[in-house]
């Protein structure tokens, strides 16, 4: 056999080992990924509540639907007042991403196209903000948000969560802005456009992947948050669905596949949002 | 005006000298009267809702004798070593493997994209539901894993959560479950900038995939990986919903992180400056973190 021969054979077994390998590690990533979801459907799927779920199966041996009826229909204890609270987890999150979307632009808007501040304040002074961890911040926010009057409100949880979402916004904001041509500005002003105008009719239409992106992380924040509607948010009234299960998890009989169930239907909109933000950005970035 | 202005734009913001033009300094006035306007919202947000409280945090834990109080406390120094595992080491791994994970992303194969799609799928899950159903999952006998273990191999798992190393290696692996995935997207975007040139160069010159690896790709990641590293640190000690809902801190307390502790000591024994007190002693790792961040964002050029 030719020495040239030796080579390509040996070519196409390491390409048949890296190839073997990268499908191993697809199937590890794919499990690694998925089981904690699986495991939410295997408990959601039990037909009775009570401790039975923790029988040691790993498939569910008579898969129901009776811990979604039980969740959506409101029946399962703690899950009385579900939709409310899924009500109010909508309204924390929404306020949130428009209030973070709304500050974030104005402000990346100012720091980099109207070069406010070059040179002396760090634009991203803000990011000083995670020097602090968030368990620190919360205890001085639940007195402060007293003095504002802003006690059991959402709004405290909304200002919290802006706080927490607008440096890193920025951030992001910041770095994609850096992709528009400044000579756009220079010839919307030698019209004789306005800041304002600039920022409405070049600034906002051209961030718009940028925005998305923004939103999408903003609202995430809201959805993912436990510690400051948990502490922020006292009365029942205002309870979020979060503070709902972390409260049905401390507890040791509760009705586990109802709540698992109420688990999976709180997980749907971000990942509704998740495949249309693909689709969107996607599209965006094919159009250049 | 031409010569300068492309310069200008492509110059990372806050560095350089660029002389406006006449009629913009004219303008300058009005123009400086709406940033200011502009920046108004996001000022009066710090100030209210992040300069305020850390003041007040600070001059709730700055009487001496509180640290004193908090460094007698039986569970303040595992906290410390839980956290700087949690975050040095589960920080670090993660970022490591997103980025190695990236490059694996950026394999043309058709079952590439949807397996993308699944892994970000974590980031997407509500945490506190998802962290739940990691507890479960982990819970010794009865929990997935050990059932999983029993029924396919016969072997009898161990119990996370009564060995404090086992139940903070949990934390970590669900921490990582979750964030991994942003960073590994934010990886792909910066492969996907770097030229494709140079790696078929590379190719031509006979280098193989670790050599490219090590001398293209990392050095060209490595201000993002650094940026992105620091940030992910900060988050890490701020993070409370791992320990919280994972290990529940269990062995008796010994798995819990500073996050956790100080929300222990303020809400559930009523000693509140003791918690922010329990907060703010992360602060001399978390300070030069955050002043090295904003430096590297403050000068250099950074893709996301």
């Amino acid at each position: 056999m030719s020495a040239t021969a030796l080579r390509a054979r040996r070519y196409r077994l390491r390409l048949r080992i890296v190839e073997a390998g990268s499908a191993l590690l697809g199937v590890v990533l794919l499990i690694w990924s998925l089981t904690p979801v699986y495991n939410m459907l295997l408990i959601a799927l039990d037909p009775e509540e009570g401790e039975i779920e923790f029988d040691g199966n790993i498939w569910p041996p008579e898969p129901s639907l009776e811990g979604f009826r039980a969740a959506l229909s409101q029946e399962a204890r703690y899950l009385e007042e579900f939709w409310h609270q899924f009500g109010n987890s909508i309204y924390i999150g929404l306020l949130t991403t428009l209030a973070t979307v709304l500050i974030a632009s104005l402000a990346s808007f100012a720091f980099g196209r109207l070069r406010l501040g070059r040179g002396l304040v760090p634009t991203n002074a803000g990011l000083l903000i995670y020097a602090i961890p968030a368990s620190c911040l919360v205890i001085p926010l639940y007195r402060i948000m007293n003095r504002y009057g802003l006690s059991d409100n959402p709004l405290a949880v909304v200002a919290a969560l802006v706080t927490f979402a607008t440096p890193f916004a920025i951030v992001i904001l910041q770095q994609y802005a850096r992709l528009i041509p400044f000579e756009l500005d220079e010839a919307a002003r030698l019209d004789g456009a306005s800041a304002a105008q600039i920022y409405r009719r070049i600034y906002l239409p051209l961030m718009m992947p940028a925005l998305a992106v923004v939103a999408s992380y903003a609202l995430v924040i809201a959805w993912n948050d436990y510690v400051y509607q948990f502490v922020l948010l006292t009365s029942q009234r205002h309870t979020t669905v979060s503070v709902m299960q972390a409260q049905l998890f401390a507890d040791t009989d509760a009705p586990w596949n109802a709540m698992m169930a109420a688990a999976i239907v709180y997980a749907l909109p971000p990942l509704a949002l998740f495949f249309g933000l693909h689709r969107y950005v996607a599209k965006r970035l094919a159009r250049g | 005006m031409s010569s300068t202005q492309p310069l200008a734009a492509t110059r990372p913001i806050g560095l350089g000298r660029w002389r406006p033009p006449r009629w913009r300094r004219q303008r300058h006035g009005a123009e400086l009267a709406w940033a200011i306007a502009f920046v108004v919202p996001y000022a009066a947000v710090l100030l209210a809702f992040a300069a305020y409280p850390i003041g007040y945090a600070l001059w709730m834990g700055a009487s001496p004798g509180l640290y004193a109080e908090l460094f007698a406390e039986p569970l303040y120094w595992p906290a410390v070593v839980n956290t700087l595992l949690f975050v040095g080491l589960g920080v670090n791994l993660k970022m490591f493997l997103a980025l190695l994970l990236s490059g694996f992303f950026m394999r043309r194969r058709w079952w590439i994209k949807p397996l993308l799609v699944v892994f970000v799928l974590p980031w997407f899950l509500a945490t506190v539901q998802a962290y739940i159903s990691f507890h479960w999952i982990l819970i010794g006998e009865y929990g997935f894993l050990d059932s999983f273990l029993q029924q396919v191999f016969g072997i009898a798992g161990p119990t996370f959560f009564n060995d404090r190393w086992l139940a903070l290696g949990a934390d970590i692996a669900a921490y990582a479950w979750k964030w991994m995935p942003l960073w590994t997207l934010i990886f792909l975007a910066g492969r996907i900038a770097i030229p494709a040139e140079l790696y078929d160069a590379a190719e031509v010159d006979g280098a193989s995939g670790a050599r490219q690896f090590v001398h293209i790709t990392f050095p060209l990641l490595a201000n993002l990986y650094l940026v992105c590293t620091l940030l992910a640190t900060l988050w890490a000690f701020g993070d409370f919903a791992t320990a919280f809902f994972v290990s529940v801190g269990a062995p008796a307390g010994m798995t819990e992180v500073l996050a956790t502790l100080s929300f222990r000591f303020a809400f559930d024994e009523a000693r509140v400056a003791l918690g922010v007190a329990a907060a703010l002693s992360a602060l001399p790792v978390v300070i030069p973190v955050t002043v090295l961040l904003m430096r590297k964002l403050q000068t250099s050029e950074l893709q996301l």
